[in-house]
């Protein structure tokens, strides 16, 4: 809507030069101060947040029965739970928690919490919900299903046996948050699972307690005096909600924030040189793709969809226009994954691209439409990607929208083709192929509507595949099942992958500590130092 | 928005009570209307709110369950019936988003766009009246040009690019005030919430370093809306001043004598005070819709950002709260300079 132009981000620049820092303020040394766009921010319930800001906040509040390394995912360790024991039939997990550990509340943790959080997520049924109950439960049968059996042990029945990477990286998901049954429970109003109270309340264990939340205000934590791991060193961290980078910009360069977290191509150039400023990158698992709908008559074609892999100058785009914020990437399963597939056979080939349009029997071309979210981003993104498939013949005519209207319409299927994003929702490869490599029902009322669904890519075989995958118990050969997926997927899908996603953000030279991990629950400001 | 209601004037036949009853008709049609209007408007924005509530990963379950809770199923005018039944007993509904009851949300971003647009616009009165009338007694002449510059400026400039070059000028680089937000947050505690207009908070309750701060932050964004709003004031000032002094009740004064400095200030000002009080009522009326572009430069947690992001997610209570909101603001805003048409206007005064 009022994004800057070039000429305004010349003339910012040029004025800071001018501006050279005078007396900066500097923020107190044991609070930590973060810029971010948090309007995101709709609950801090585990149960129901989502969000990639949320989710931040919670994985610095919250602590789950199991967490992995953030700088190596396969090395599982439990956090609330001490072990865990697979029975013979692979279908019941046994949990052990952690004795002498408490909430921040001072009540202890025990297994009761562990239960209740589980099934109270399973039985509230929000957004997040499927990521427990995709192995078989429901608010009837929760209670059978995931039972105490002693004060710090636990049972987790599964209607199949899931392969165990798979349910153990769902319990590092936000929702599987352990929250503090008594203090929740005192908190119930109507059966409503303290749900009112805790969507802007807190009832965790994690390093840092969630003191207040004003929507699109700030956020403010507070180092927890209960917590049983190391104390961090910050007793305060505060998000403040600023919008635009170029505000982001000019509070960090003034020293009033220790960190700006949504910083452009331009910000992040003026402050490489810096050198009171550092500016961090890691890699998210957030990907890049166009969706072409099979639904029109061009795009349905496979040597059309090759074709559109040909027309995209990757490099390029990740040199310049995307610099920092993106590597290319071309396989469903982002890295940092069990089983990724990390070739990139593609580049921009026009010549290819037209022999491939040659044999669809389109030596012309033709005219689609592309469903463009109006953020700075993918704008720029969509116009390269447009300047390239006219070099072949085909005239991309580019839909502006904001993210609802495109997002509507692209989940109605009345696109051609949709640009956008797809962020996996916890750690394991199940959750990108459940979404770009299985369609169980192709029909418009279908149950599941998972990106294939969104494309109408039928394909009963992939699905099945995919299926197999996660009942794989070997988690060797589960990665060589994901590897074959991808590179079937990446040949023959509808699916154009082009990159993954970067996270950037700079901060005060003074500020050290701070943890990217691959998703943003992993991101970490416990061992945050200032000096 | 500018649905404003002219009463008074020249019903002068009818008793004060069908007067009143006229006028209350008239402001409860016009908020049906606006309501409709909104609530349609709202309907026929291609955004599914359902999406905004659940997210794009929620299970076609949870989907159906929140598209029946919002009430979406049922018919639109039915949709708009049961709002008006809850709105009537005063329930304006939570908002889709937030799930908090809409009017804790307005109650909690209206005082911080009021207190900046009020400051505003009393900035933009202090100068634009004087400089509209410079400009009218120097017509053509030197001063003329250069407010009219001036205003012409504040006309076309983007508020957003002045708003940052503000930013970097007199924060950055002069340090003379203090950056975006409302308020340090080491001060953030020490003022309890009351009326949650910040500087008449803190003044109350005496914390006048608190007081210090949060006047350092709304000095620039206040006098950013100031300078708009006195470009439209100076420039509507000049032509009303101009209009006037060509009038022959001036030549008669000139002619009798009477100074210049009265003539102007005194006779001419006071007429052309009152078309200029329903430019600054609708001048305030604007910024009091809060300044979305201002608002997101300066982090000010106000109105315009509330109301912008709820329509971007379809959140239709939120909107429909905000709407009415700027709705009264309006009425008001109008019922107040017809009110002061009358202490101004000795001829509005006599037929009362």
């Amino acid at each position: 809507m009022f994004h800057k132009t070039k000429w305004l981000a010349a003339t910012v620049a040029s004025f800071t030069a001018v501006a050279a820092p005078t007396a900066w303020a500097e923020t107190p040394a044991d609070t930590l101060i973060m810029a971010w766009s948090i309007d995101d921010v709709i609950s801090l319930d585990p149960a129901e947040l989502f969000e990639f800001t949320a989710g931040e906040i919670a994985g610095n509040s919250y602590e789950t029965l199991i967490g992995y390394d953030p700088m190596n995912v396969s090395d599982i360790s439990g956090k609330i739970a001490e072990s865990w024991e697979v029975s013979e039939d692979g279908k019941t997990l046994t949990f052990k928690i952690k004795e002498g550990r408490s909430f921040a509340s001072g009540n202890p943790i025990t297994a009761a919490d562990a239960v209740y959080s589980l099934t109270r997520a399973v039985k509230m049924d929000m957004s997040p919900a499927f990521i427990l109950t995709q192995f078989g439960f429901t608010a009837d049968n929760v209670d059978q299903m995931i039972r105490q059996t002693g004060d710090y042990t636990f049972e987790f029945e599964m209607d199949q046996a899931y392969a165990p990477t798979l349910v153990l990286y769902c319990l590092t998901a936000n929702v599987a948050s352990v929250v503090d049954m008594k203090l929740v429970q005192e908190n119930e109003v109507d059966g409503d699972f303290g749900y009112n109270w805790l969507k802007t309340g807190y009832a965790g264990s994690g390093p840092f307690s969630i003191r207040e939340w004003r929507a699109n205000e700030v956020v403010v934590m507070e180092r927890n005096a209960n917590y049983s791991g190391d104390a961090p060193a910050m007793a305060r961290v505060i998000y403040r909600h600023i919008p635009e980078p170029a505000t982001q910009r000019i509070l960090l360069e003034q020293g009033d924030i220790d960190i700006a977290r949504d910083l452009g191509p331009d910000e992040i150039t003026a402050m490489s040189s810096n050198p009171d400023l550092v500016v961090e990158d890691g890699v998210k698992g957030s990907i890049y793709y166009m969706g072409l709908n099979q639904k029109n008559e061009f795009l349905s074609k496979p040597e059309v969809a090759e074709a559109m892999k040909w027309l995209v100058d990757y490099e390029t785009i990740a040199d310049t226009l995307m610099k920092g914020r993106v590597t290319v990437h071309q396989a469903f399963l982002p890295k940092g994954f069990l089983g990724v597939l990390e070739d990139n056979p593609y580049s921009l080939n026009v010549e290819k691209a037209k022999e491939l349009l040659a044999e669809a029997g389109l030596p012309d071309g033709f005219t689609v439409t592309m469903d463009t979210r109006n953020t700075p981003e993918v704008t720029s993104l969509a116009e390269a990607i447009q300047g390239t498939m006219a070099q072949a013949g085909i005239t991309l005519e580019l839909i502006p929208g904001d993210g609802g209207q495109t997002l509507t319409k692209y989940r109605a299927r009345s696109h051609d083709i949709y640009i956008g994003q797809w962020g996996p929702d916890y750690q394991d490869p199940h959750t990108n192929a459940d979404t770009f490599a299985r369609n169980p029902d192709n029909s418009d009322d279908a149950a599941s509507k998972p990106l294939a669904w969104r494309n109408s890519w039928d394909i009963p075989e992939m699905t099945a595949k995919a299926d197999a995958a996660v009942l794989e118990a070997d988690a060797d050969k589960r990665a060589e099942m994901y590897i074959e997926l991808q590179k079937e997927h990446q040949a023959t899908s509808p699916f154009v992958i082009m990159f993954q996603e970067i996270e950037v953000m700079a901060h005060r030279n003074n500020v050290s500590g701070f943890v990217i991990g691959p998703s943003f629950s992993d991101n970490s400001y416990a061992m945050v130092t200032k000096d | 928005m500018a649905t404003a209601i002219k009463t008074g004037g020249r019903s002068r036949a009818l008793p004060f009570a069908w007067k009143a009853a006229k006028l209350l008709a008239s402001v409860a049609l016009t908020f049906l209307g606006l309501l409709f209007v909104t609530f349609l408007i709202g309907r026929v924005v291609p955004v599914d709110p359902v999406l905004s509530v659940v997210g794009d990963r929620a299970s076609q379950s949870v989907y159906d369950r929140v598209y029946i809770e919002l009430g979406l199923d049922k018919p639109l005018i039915q949709q708009f019936w049961i709002y008006l039944q809850k709105v009537f007993t005063g329930d304006f509904g939570d908002s889709f988003l937030t799930k908090r009851p809409i009017m804790d949300d307005i109650l909690r971003v209206f005082p911080a766009t009021l207190e900046l647009a009020t400051f505003g616009v009393i900035l933009g009165t202090i100068l634009g009246v004087p400089l509209g009338v410079l400009a009218a007694v120097k017509q053509g002449r030197l001063a003329d040009q250069v407010v009219r510059v001036v205003g012409l400026i504040g006309y076309s400039a983007p508020i957003f690019w002045l708003g940052l070059l503000g930013l970097l000028i007199f924060y950055a680089k002069l340090g003379w005030v203090a950056g975006p937000g409302r308020i340090d947050i080491s001060f953030e505690y020490d003022i309890t919430p009351a009326t949650g207009l910040l500087l008449l908070d803190s003044a109350m309750q005496g914390k006048w370093a608190a007081f210090r701060n949060i006047f350092s932050h709304i000095i620039l964004p206040a006098s950013l809306l100031g300078y708009f709003s006195m470009a439209y004031i100076s420039r509507m000032t000049r032509s009303f001043m101009l209009n006037e002094l060509a009038q022959e009740y001036v030549i008669a004064a000139r002619v009798k004598g009477v100074p210049e400095w009265r003539i102007i200030w005194v006779h001419a000002l006071r007429n052309a005070a009152v078309p200029l009080v329903t430019v600054i009522a609708l001048s305030y009326a604007g910024l009091l819709e809060g300044s979305v572009l201002t608002e997101t430069v300066f982090a000010w947690p106000g109105l315009g950002q509330y109301l912008t992001n709820s329509l971007q997610n379809a959140d239709m209570n939120a909107v429909l709260g905000g709407t009415l909101v700027i709705g009264v603001v309006f009425v008001g805003l109008n019922l107040l300079s017809d009110l002061l048409y009358t202490l101004l206007d000795p001829r509005v005064r006599r037929r009362g």
